[in-house]
């Protein structure tokens, strides 16, 4: 089994809900969670669990908080087509922690919605020893964003 | 120099082995640096730079 790159089902329709805000400041908190290689959080994740998470010295259940200083954009890119789009406005660090056994994915939830799943992101595997493991996040734009619904 | 968070403390890296590396995809540009100790690892950090998107398509139906 693998860890898979989506964002995930159960997201979609609790869009139309509106059940996730990510309005800056005034709107919800959403943490970012370690998976190991061995993992299986995918589309069909609906919430946190900690069933695969990575454990380790430094590491705390859950993850960390993801910075959100940017809201969501977005944007019309001709008459009929157009884009919303979110990024985190900060990278997501993991600060002197061991963890030893390979992780390739991070799980973006929503903490103040019940733990609700928002999208999986997977990368090369990785290990972290006494050191820090940092998440760069693509530039928010249009084209680039993390996270992107588009009408084309 | 400079002292490296390790396994075994906090340690001057000029007593230490570094190895650094990256790989480059479609997906991610990733480097990492190691510290090793008379051949054991005592510090590994890495840095992912994330560069693929998740696009959900929207569309609105029609009703002709």
């Amino acid at each position: 089994m693998a860890n898979t790159q989506a964002m995930t089902t159960s997201f979609l329709g609790e869009l139309l809900t509106a059940t996730h805000n990510f309005t800056t400041g005034t709107g919800d908190t959403f943490k970012a969670a370690l998976y190991l290689a061995s993992a299986t959080v995918a589309a069909s994740t609906t919430v946190y669990s900690a069933t695969g998470e990575v454990s380790g010295s430094g590491y705390t259940a859950g993850g960390v908080a993801v910075t959100n200083g940017t809201s969501p954009l977005s944007s019309n890119t001709s008459a009929t087509a157009g884009v919303g789009y979110w990024t985190p406005s900060a990278s997501i660090t993991y600060t002197t922690v061991t963890l030893a056994t390979a992780f390739d994915a991070v799980l973006i939830y929503n903490s103040t919605q019940s733990d609700k799943a928002v999208s999986v992101h997977t990368f090369g595997p990785q290990t972290v020893t006494a050191g820090t493991f940092t998440l760069t996040m693509p530039s928010n734009a249009t084209s680039t964003a993390l996270l992107r619904l588009a009408t084309t | 120099m400079a002292l490296v968070n390790t396994t075994k403390g906090e340690m001057d890296d000029s007593l230490l082995e570094k190895k650094e590396g990256f790989i480059d995809n479609d997906n991610e540009h990733t480097t990492w640096i190691e510290y090793w100790l008379e051949g054991d690892l005592v510090h590994r950090s890495a840095h992912v730079k994330l560069k693929k998107t998740i696009t959900l398509s929207a569309e609105a139906a029609s009703f002709n």
